[in-house]
């Protein structure tokens, strides 16, 4: 049994009178550990992808397993518990909360999922060591660095420990140096055994993934694994 | 998400805005600061009527001449005018009945009085000895009216305070002559500061025998008669009494009115609570206006933070943990409001007080509590509606808002 098990995806819009088929039939398996890279053109679905596979959207037909469980028929309160726990974002703009200092920005999902203080506060100080944030724990998400906001982010993303985490143009906003820092970052959490799902415009990211998936007009056009594994 | 994350979660975010939240505070200070003001007066000028007749003392009746059709109490027979003149000789045929304690006649006129070249115009009282106990007044030098027969129009007189000093200044004015009218009366006593009292300032007046005034505006009638019972619970019998006494010497008919304590405080008390619940009303409408200022800021919050509660979704935030942040940041708001509004109303009741010292302007604890309460409650029921909106929010294109 895989990690994710996508089965007979649809997802229509309506938009007026005529329907958008945004996902037409998807099948998909992803391992656990898995890191998997999804392109495409705009508007082939990408994004609504994953979205679904954040809990974030329902299909209109099809099932999906997350471990073995079928989540589309859960309530949206134990969808957000799901995502809670096992799911984490990374958003090309970073949404970070403007009024809160980096190390509260990365406590958040403890706090949403009512982990005691105590514990609370070793973990993000654990967080804010492992992604070299200590030194501006306190500061305001506008005092840092596009590189420094999208690793408080990511750091957000993990401090649940998720099984899977979704990225969305992480380095879109980035220059092509903190770009590469972060994808490193992803790929380091990655090879600790988080699956990572990036969806990217930009091919020099995508080629890096073990597993790349295209998207076109909704459908999944290729799915091929990486020809050699990339030096680490 | 727990209650004192929530909590803290929605005090940032109040404070994250400072502009917004304390607009919105002074909207709703501004409605418990009138609620608190006007009842405060309102209240104030209940208590300082009821202060007034208290000072009557307890245990009283009062007479009147003529009598109104319906009977009881009414503003009519304050002003109504005899048809048969109330005397001396009534008010001292009164002191048969057996619960009665004291009798005091009140003849009332104005007058000038003048000593050593100062005149002024007057408000004169003739009664009898009995009235200085009757109203608690104490004597700040000399004594009050002689005792004995009510119909001797002696040449005495006692001063008020104010009087005292405006006539004499710094002299003695106990064993002088002052002249009232077209008479001449030995001062024999002065008042002791008091203030006011049944509609005249004690403070100005000049007491003298009750015969005294009678023949000073040359009438033969009693304004009042003030009737002390041994007890309270004397008032009722000796009520009757009283009708009976006054039936038998005019011949059966009853034409005088008698009004007890009681019934006049009742009326005062309904009349002026009635004022001031009204007028807490009104004020209470400027709550409900703040209470929909509220949604209102709390609705462009929500669309100022749309990005940020789709974040919260994504993070695994339940609809119910988002719309507890929302309604407790609207209570929290409301209730910061109403207490500076708190503040701002009794700084208004006290400045009322300083400016109106007669007027015991305290805001009732009732009004108090009602105030918090409604802004408390219209905060958090017009926080709802935004917040379950909030709730509701599709975290895809709430996320794709920046």
């Amino acid at each position: 049994m895989a990690q994710i098990e996508l089965d007979g995806i649809q997802r229509i819009f309506r938009l007026g009178d005529s329907e958008v088929h945004a996902l037409r039939d998807i099948e998909l398996r992803i391992e656990a550990g898995e890191y998997l890279s999804v392109m495409g053109p705009s508007g082939s679905g990408k994004s609504t992808l994953l979205n679904l596979l954040g809990l974030l959207d329902r299909p209109n037909a099809g099932h999906y397993h997350l471990e073995g469980r079928d989540v589309t028929t859960l309530d949206a309160d134990e969808q957000a518990r799901v995502r809670s726990t096992r799911i984490g974002f990374v958003f090309q703009s970073f949404h970070l909360v403007s009024r809160l200092t980096a190390a509260e920005n990365i406590a958040l999902p403890l706090m949403l999922a009512g982990v005691d203080v105590a514990e609370r506060n070793t973990r993000v100080r654990r967080a804010l060591n492992d992604f070299g944030l200590a030194p501006r724990a306190h500061h305001k998400p506008e005092e840092l660095s596009g590189g420094q906001r999208q690793r408080v982010a990511i750091a957000r993303a993990t401090i649940m420990q998720p099984a899977v985490l979704l990225a969305d143009e992480p380095t879109g906003n980035l220059d092509r140096s903190t770009g590469h820092e972060v994808t490193e970052l992803l790929e380091s959490l990655n090879r600790s055994g988080t699956t990572l799902i990036v969806v990217t415009h930009d091919p020099t990211m995508g080629e890096r993934a073990t597993r790349r998936i295209r998207m076109e007009d909704g459908a999944i056009v290729s799915d091929a694994a990486a020809p050699r594994e990339l030096p680490a | 998400m727990r209650p004192a994350d929530t909590l803290r979660f929605a005090t940032r975010a109040a404070t994250a805005y400072p502009v917004r939240t304390a607009l919105m505070m002074l909207a709703m200070s501004i409605g418990v600061a009138a609620v608190v003001v006007l009842t405060a007066l309102g209240d104030g000028a209940r208590r300082y009527v009821l202060a007034e007749f208290s000072a009557l003392g307890s245990n009283l009746v009062i007479m009147l001449p003529g009598r109104s059709e319906t009977g009881g109490f009414g503003l009519g027979n304050l002003i109504s005018t005899t048809p048969r003149d109330l005397t001396v000789q009534d008010a001292e045929a009164l002191r048969r009945a057996p619960l009665v304690e004291r009798i005091a006649p009140m003849a009332v006129g104005n007058s000038e009085i003048a000593f050593g070249g100062r005149l002024r115009e007057v408000m004169v009282l003739g009664t009898t000895a009995d009235y200085l106990e009757l109203r608690r007044f104490r004597m700040a030098q000399g004594s009050f009216l002689p005792a004995g027969d009510a119909t001797r129009a002696g040449s005495v007189a006692v001063l008020g305070a104010k009087l005292r000093d405006e006539l004499f200044g710094h002299e003695a004015a106990v064993g002088r002559m002052i002249r009232l009218g077209d008479r001449r009366l030995r001062v024999v006593g002065v008042l002791e500061r008091s203030g006011q009292g049944l509609g005249m300032n004690s403070d100005e007046l000049v007491i003298v025998p009750v015969a005294t005034a009678q023949n000073l505006f040359d009438t033969n009638t009693l304004f009042r008669v003030l009737i002390e019972t041994r007890s309270r619970e004397a008032l009722g019998p000796v009520q009757r009494q009283v009708e009976d006494l006054m039936r038998l010497r005019r011949g059966g008919e009853l034409d005088v009115t008698l009004i007890t304590q009681d019934a006049i405080l009742g009326t005062f008390d309904r009349v002026l609570l009635a004022l001031t619940l009204g007028v807490a009303g009104i004020a209470a409408i400027s709550l409900a206006v703040a209470g929909i200022l509220v949604m209102n800021v709390m609705l462009v919050a929500i669309t100022q933070r749309t990005a940020e509660i789709g974040l919260l979704k994504a993070l695994g935030a339940t609809g119910g943990a988002i719309r507890n942040a929302f309604l407790v940041e609207a209570a929290l708001l409301s209730l910061a409001g109403a207490i500076a509004g708190l503040g701002i109303g009794h700084a208004g009741a006290w400045g009322l007080r300083i400016a109106f010292p007669v007027l015991p302007a305290w805001p009732p604890d009732w009004a108090v509590a009602a105030g918090l309460g409604t802004a408390v409650f219209t905060g958090v029921l017009f926080g709802v509606m935004p917040a379950r909106r909030a709730a509701r929010l599709d975290p895809i294109q709430a996320l794709a808002r920046r």
